[in-house]
Order: structure tokens, then sequence, then C-alpha cells
């Protein structure tokens, strides 16, 4: 008689191990399924040159939440945040823009620009923060339905209703301006010069396949104010070894709990009874029984991949369907030989924090128009970090790592996502000529490049269209319509299969929110 | 007013801060940016290098200079072989302690002793009838603590010895890049580290040569700031601030016994007879005082007090040394906790203090003051194993 687990989890990433942590905590009998070789998902380090160990594709962390981090005791399990300390945004000229920890150091920056800007910045942060506190109780609970009429979704409803009024007519106000507006005219109505709006517009596009001017953009400017590492709301980390240690971290704590974990092992499918999901079929055919399966997998890759359409009713199939997955950006990782000097600067401090390419919003809006129309952006927003310089363990002495994420990138090419394969070379040109424009010898100091398109995060890493959210954090695919109106619990139509990625509230970074909130909707309903 | 140290030259131009205190008479820097938190993380992550010369040195040399400081120690020094370093302290009469240090055995004949205050009259006061001299060489030696995971990769270049060879708590001779020094595998961080010990006119050469041996190795010039994160992460103590010295005390409340500070390991009761021996043989045998613990405050408790006020939770930016009192789970005043600091590795707000033994084991909840918006408030405290951070490297 073959075992049966009381919950197999497709996918080993870091919401899969998360909530495959929790449940272990509560004694459940828990096993892991990943397809790769190694764990983290999207949230993985891989040495893919000699040496160099790269966050292949997720590189920062901001969100991720401090009571997964005590509740899994993630620091003895060796996760080691180090926060980014600047926000670099350098010019073609000499000049550039480097927004740093220190309020005094930071307004003589901002003032070179603009004085006016420098006095006001502060004072964004202020009202920003005032807001993010509301949205934090947000991304802390499920999503409550308004539709459902059930008590705890009204309660808490009500709640957030009464924290919204606590918080007074004015920052109200603000908040549905913040809702509704575009980042580009939101920082319009504070800020007069370019270089800091553009630099500080990207954080409501990342991500997402909509420009700096398209509404609904304001919204994720909070994201950034919602970071806590060290309780402060600010920070951006790196994680020590990269990004996969984050989900290794995972891995150790729900191990350590009685979780069991393989590699190379593939789902093929979900295997139902009677309406049910009764365990998987693997790759290579082996069946695993288990009282739940729990898919971390996008919700498109999770009912019409592992399910399959015919086992669902139509209406659920079409909104499935409509879920707007369209990956809008790519990631190219360079090997160097010495550390990229930009224009005008010297040493490394304005180097130990992120740099975005993002010299103007016309720039940013130009680079969506090319998008829009099914082609890469010749001229792409960038965002790159270079973690050696925080932490030596992950390239050779005097060596670097260079993490580039680019957008924009659609998967839908006007010749079709196949064509991705044919264009990668192109792409990975445009995207180190466009660096080097600010940071002159950058081509010669390259030892390795992988560049990795929309269609191959697809391939190799199970996205669906590339999308590094599980699906587009836009407005109307959050909160208890992410990922289907109804189904925004982690509960499906299937009984006893259960979703715990990206691609559920509150969604999107290596938070861990799905998960662990995925974790408590299936202890909680197991009466 | 206090003295530059022999580093002078080079840590002024480094601290853009300008952040300096006094500390043993000398210039020492607290950080050298306006923030210690990237020091903090080179320490962990990278390395960094800390000047500590202000540190107080004494060459004890001659036939008997075991015995002598096996008499004004609690360990016994004799069994301390050549290029062996060991940690103590050191009591008076009434078992109380007076200072804590390292002792390095450099020569069959020759020891060095550090210690956080001036000693030398301490020293002198018990040196009759062994054949030994003291000689201080606080301002003679330059000391730098280079501290962190890449400290090793740093020297491997530019030290003539093997460094691998050097075991925890080891000391020796060589040459850095021409110049004689000793280096001893220790440090005040908890962490993989070194600190090297070198004459005072080659110091600026000394400096120039690590620095730019760890340019790409993540190496930052550290201050005192993220220094005291480290040792209260390391569960440290330290002279003046986690006790006073036995000699400086008014009452005897203030002062503490080894057991009272968690040095109890290093007291060697069975041997020569020693200062303290008499009384340390009573306080062990009676276990009376207090003990030192490792607190980790409750989170959940933090951010509920603070959300009272519709605040964040705060949590101390560094380390702090005010003293604060630890009641029980009734509100009974039961010790005092006296440094602490958030740890940024392990995530947690951290205390070293000294308690009511009956509270002692490792898992008591106990209550511990904080402050939110000017209000006392109490959380809860969980006596905690120390050291709190100890990776596997720190002794690798």
């Amino acid at each position: 008689m073959p075992k049966t687990y009381d919950a197999v989890i497709i996918g080993g990433g870091h919401n899969g191990l998360v909530c495959a942590a929790y449940l272990a905590r509560a004694g459940q009998d828990v096993l892991v399924l990943e397809r790769r070789h190694v764990l983290g998902g999207a949230a993985v380090t891989e040495e893919l040159y000699p040496g160099f160990h790269f966050s292949v594709c997720s590189y920062v962390v901001s969100l991720l939440r401090p009571s997964i981090i005590r509740d899994l005791e993630l620091a003895r399990h060796g996760l080691d945040l180090i926060p980014l300390e600047t926000s670099f945004s350098p010019l073609p000229d000499d000049r550039g823009l480097c927004r740093w920890p220190d309020s005094g150091q930071n307004r003589r920056e901002i003032a070179r620009f603009s004085p006016h800007d420098a006095d006001l910045y502060p004072e964004f942060g202020l009202t920003m923060t005032k807001l993010a506190r509301f949205s934090r109780r947000i991304i802390d609970e499920p999503a409550p339905d308004p539709t459902s009429f059930r008590l705890p979704d009204l309660r808490h409803l009500l709640q957030l209703g009464r924290s919204m009024m606590e918080s007074g007519e004015e920052e109200m106000f603000l908040q549905l301006k913040l809702l509704t507006m575009s980042a580009a005219d939101f920082l319009d109505m504070w800020f007069e010069s370019d270089v800091l709006k553009a630099t500080m517009a990207v954080s409501g596009i990342i991500g997402t396949f909509l420009g700096v001017r398209s509404p609904g953009t304001a919204y994720v400017l909070l994201h950034h104010y919602m970071g806590e590492i060290d309780v402060a709301f600010r920070s951006w980390g790196y994680s020590r070894g990269g990004a996969g240690q984050i989900s290794m971290a995972c891995a150790r704590a729900a191990e350590s709990l009685g979780t069991e974990i393989r590699t190379e092992a593939g789902v093929d499918h979900v295997r139902l009874r009677n309406g049910r999901a009764t365990g998987v079929v693997l790759e290579n055919g082996d069946e695993i029984s288990a009282q739940r399966v729990i898919s971390s997998c996008d919700p498109n890759r999770t009912f019409l991949g592992l399910v399959g359409e015919d086992n669902l009713d139509d209406d659920f199939v079409r909104q499935i369907r409509r879920y707007k997955l369209r990956g809008s950006s790519g990631k190219v990782n360079l090997a160097v030989d010495r550390l990229p000097q930009f224009h005008g600067r010297k040493g490394t401090a304005h180097l130990r924090g992120d740099i975005a390419v993002a010299p103007s919003l016309d720039y940013l809006e130009h680079a969506y128009d090319e998008a829009k129309y099914g082609s890469f952006s010749q001229r792409p927003y960038l965002n790159v970090v270079i973690p050696s310089i925080l932490d030596p363990t992950v390239a050779p002495p005097g060596k670097h790592i260079i993490s580039i994420f680019v957008q924009y990138a659609p998967y839908h090419l006007k010749e079709g996502p196949e064509a991705w394969p044919s264009q990668r070379e192109a792409f990975g040109d445009a995207v180190v000529s466009t660096l080097a424009e600010y940071c002159p010898g950058l081509e010669e100091s390259i030892l390795y490049r992988q560049v990795l398109t929309p269609w191959d995060l697809e391939k190799e890493f199970g996205l669906t269209e590339g999308n590094i959210f599980q699906g587009e954090l836009s407005l109307e695919q959050l909160l208890f319509q992410r990922p289907a109106a109804g189904w925004a619990k982690y509960r499906t139509p299937i009984h006893d299969l259960w979703m715990c990625g990206s691609g559920t509230h509150p969604g999107g970074g290596i938070m861990g929110a799905s998960g662990q909130l995925a974790a408590r909707g299936i202890l909680g309903s197991r009466k | 007013m206090p003295l530059p140290s022999p580093f002078h030259s080079r840590t002024s131009p480094l601290c853009t801060s300008l952040q300096w205190k006094e500390w043993g008479g000398y210039h020492a820097v607290c950080s050298y940016g306006t923030s210690h938190e990237p020091e903090y993380v080179a320490l962990r992550h990278s390395a960094g290098l800390i000047d500590v010369s202000p540190l107080f040195k004494y060459e004890i040399s001659g036939p008997d200079a075991a015995r002598f400081l096996a008499r004004v120690t609690v360990r016994d020094v004799t069994k301390l072989k050549v290029g062996r370093m060991s940690y103590l302290c050191w009591c008076d009469d009434d078992g109380q302690v007076v200072d804590d240090g390292t002792v390095a055995r450099l020569g069959d004949e020759h020891f060095r002793l550090t210690a956080a205050e001036p000693s030398l009259s301490w020293l002198e006061g018990l040196r009759r009838g062994f054949a030994v001299s003291i000689e201080d060489s606080s301002v003679s030696l330059g000391t730098l603590a280079l501290q962190g995971p890449s400290a090793r990769e740093i020297l491997r270049p530019i030290v003539d010895t093997d460094i691998d060879a050097l075991r925890f708590f080891g000391i020796l001779r060589c040459r850095l890049t021409g110049i004689d020094i000793w280096l001893s595998r220790t440090g005040y961080t908890g962490d993989l580290g070194y600190e090297i010990w070198i004459p005072r006119e080659n110091a600026e050469a000394a400096y120039d040569a690590v620095l730019s041996a760890g340019e790409h190795l993540g190496l930052l010039a550290v201050g005192l700031d993220a220094m005291d994160v480290s040792r209260i992460e390391a569960g440290f103590i330290m002279n003046g601030v986690d006790y006073y010295s036995a000699n400086h005390c008014l009452t005897d409340e203030r002062k503490a016994s080894p057991w009272e500070l968690g040095l109890g390991w290093t007291v060697n009761l069975d041997r020569e007879p020693f200062v303290g021996q008499a009384a340390l043989r009573r306080l062990k045998e009676t276990g009376e005082g207090r003990r030192l613990v490792g607190l980790n405050a409750d989170w959940d408790e933090i951010k509920a007090i603070f959300e009272a006020y519709s605040l964040p939770p705060e949590v101390p930016t560094a380390a702090w040394r005010d003293g604060r009192p630890v009641y029980d789970e009734s509100n009974r005043w039961i010790g005092q906790a006296t440094s602490g600091a958030w740890s940024p590795i392990l995530k947690a707000n951290l205390a070293l203090a000294q308690i009511d033994k009956a509270f002692a084991e490792p898992g008591t909840r106990v209550r511990f003051e904080i402050t939110a918006e000017y209000h006392r408030h109490t959380v809860t405290a969980t006596v905690t194993p120390m050291p709190f951070f100890n990776p596997p490297r720190k002794r690798a």
C-alpha cells in the first residue's frame, strides 16, 4: 500500500516551501515536488559560470514577511539579508542622481536638480509611509471578499474601512488618487525634476505591461514604502549567497519540521477522482497519493495545464484564460572582470544599492511605446544591482556580478512569442549597449552573459508568458479577484486542490505571504 | 584630551562623519559614515578593519612570568602553550571581577596581557616575590582587528605564514608585507577574525597594506558602533558597560563575581594559590548571586505596543548601554539588562542581562522594559543561550 501524504505541494519555489513548512509545523506529512534540479523557483541561485553565483531571476527582496522569518526561524536556517543602501540613477552626462540613507546628503543630491524637490522629498516619504500603513494591513491577511457576506469577510472589511476613516479625509482622497492615477501624474503633483520622477516612477511599472503614464500604476509606488527589513519602511535587501538562499532557508526550515522535498520530480497532472484531487502523477508516470494537492504554479499552468480544462466549468476556464499574465520583462546576468565605472562618480558608495537606468519619464514611456506594438525596447528601463560588492561570496575577488532587470521585453512579440529565441541575442546586445552608455568599458569587461527573455522564463521556470509575479499586479487582478473572482482564498473549484503561489493574494515579490496565508487557510479548513 | 592612535593619520580622513569618542584616552571612531549599518554589514558579510589600539597591553616576561599570571588571574596560565591565547578575568580578594582580557603566550617566558582598564599598578602590586618584569606596551603597539568572513582571504596574500595553520586563539610572529607583526586568530565580534599587533613605527604602513589587500573583498574601516552590535550578538560582556571593575565600585551590590558575568568557565580553582581563590571557592559552593543571561524580546508584543500609538514598531538603531530593569512575570524586579541591540542578522531584539539565578534557565520568560512614545511598557523576553550568533566559521 503506497503512502498517502497529508499534502503534496507542486513547485519548490519560496511560496511552496513556506506553505510546506507551515503545514509541517502543524504536524502534517508534506511532500514538495520540484521539476528542476534546484529548489527556489524564481528565487534561485545558480553557478552559471565558474566562481560566479547568480540570482538568476529574482534578485532583491523587500516584502518577505517578518512573521515568516520569525515563525520558521529562517535566520537560524541561513537567511541573511543585506540592506541595499542607495539608489543611483545615472544620466548620460556626468551628473546622475543618487539617493542615500543619509538625509542631509540626499537633500544636497536632489537639490542639484531642484531645491524645491529636495525640500519636498521627506514630506513625500512621510505621506507615503502613512498610506502604506493602511496597505500593510491588507497583505498580512487573506483578501476579504465584499460579495460573500460571510462574517469574517465583513469583519475584516469593517476593520479596513475603520482604519481608512481614521486616517482622515486628506489621506483618504490621496489613497483614492493613488489607486486610480498613473505613477507619472501622481509624482507630478509633488515634484518637478524629471530624473527624480523617473527613478521613482519605475516602481509603478515593474513586472506590469503598463507604462509610467498608464492609470493605476501609482498604487505600486507604495510598495517601496511597505518594505520591511529590520522594520525600516524603506529597505530593499539582497540575500547573502543570492536569492536562492532565501528558498534554501525555507527548505531547511521545512525539512527540519519533517517535510520531504524531491527535485527533478516534474508533475504531469493532478490526479482527480470524482471531482476531488487525490494526488499527482509525475512526468515519469509515478503516482503520489495525498489528501490534498497544493499548487504553487501560476493559475494558468495550474488549471489549464495540471488540471485540464475538461475538468473545470466553462465560466471558470474563461476567467483563467482572461487572467493577464503577459510578461513584460527580461533579465540579463553578467560576469565581469572589474567593477563598472559610471560617468562622473568614483568609488563604490553609490553602487551599494540599486542602479536605475531611467533618465526621464519620456524615456520610460518611449520604452513602453515599442513594447505596445510587439518589440522589445531598444533603450529599455534597467534595474541593475552588483551584489558582489556587498557579498563577496558570489564572485571571485576583484570580479563582479551585474544583475540587470530589463523592461520592456513583451512576451507577445509581433512575430509571436516563439520568435524570442531568434531575437534573444539582439535583446541582450540592446541591454548591454544601453548600460554601456552610462558605464564606458562595460562591454570589454564581460566574461559571461546570460540573457533571459520572457520565453525563457516560461520554458525554464514555468512562469506562463514569463510573468515574474504569476499574473500582473494590476488593480483588477488584486485582492479578492486574484486569481479569479470568488476564488481568492487559495481554494479552487476542485475539492482538495489549493493554490499557494504568487498568483494568489497578495502575490508578487519574494514575500512568502501567499504560501503562509494558503497554509493558514488549509489548516483552518480541516475540521 | 584624548590622543591620536597610531593609525590616526589613516582613520581620520576615512571618518567622513566626524563621529568620534574617547576610548582609553584615545580618539576612537564611532562610525566612519553617518550610519554604522554598512560597517556592520561588512563585519558579517565581508570584513571590517577596526582600530583597537586603545586596549591596554602589558608585556609580562621573566622566569616566573607564567606563575605570576597564574597568581593574578583566575586561569591556570602555566598550562598555556607557546603560540596560544586564552580569555580570562582577574578578581580581587573577595572574588569580584577587576577586569577581563586575553593572555597570549609569546614565548616560554614572555606573555602579553590585554585589559580594558589601566592595570599596571594592580599588576605591580602583586609582583613581589616573582622574577618578572612588567612593561606597558599600550603605547608602543598598535592593534588592528580584522574581522569578518573575508578576513582570512584578505591576509593570505600579504603574510609570510601559512594562514590556515593559525587556529582559533592561536598567535604567531610573522611578516605582513615585510613588517614584523604578531598575528592572532582572535577578536571581539564572534566571527572569523584576526588581531594584528604592530610596533607603532610601522602602524601606518601595515594599515595601508591591509586596507588595499581588502579592497576587492569588501573590506571597510569599521568603527565602534558596528563592533558594539556584533559583540552583543556574540554575547561578549564589556567592562564599564555590563559590569564595573570591583576596584571602582562604591557598593558591593555593583560588583560581580565571574559566575555573575558568565565567566565561571574561566576559573580554575584547584591549583596553586591565586588572588581571590578562597572567596571564589566559597562563591562556587554557595552559587550565590545573579547570572548573566541573554534575552530575546518578543517582537509581536513590541509591535502591538507601538501599534497602539499608531506607530510602526521601532528597534534600536544602534546598540544601547543604558541599563534597564528586568522583571519577573508578576512584575517583581529581578535584575538589569545592561546592553542590547537589534540584531540585523538574527532579526531579534537582544540584550545582555544579569538577573536572579532562579530565572536563568534558557526558555524562562521574564519581562523587559521598553519605551514607546515616552511611555514605559514591559514586554516578554525569553532567556536565550549565548552566543546568540555563533557561526561555524568563528572557530574555523
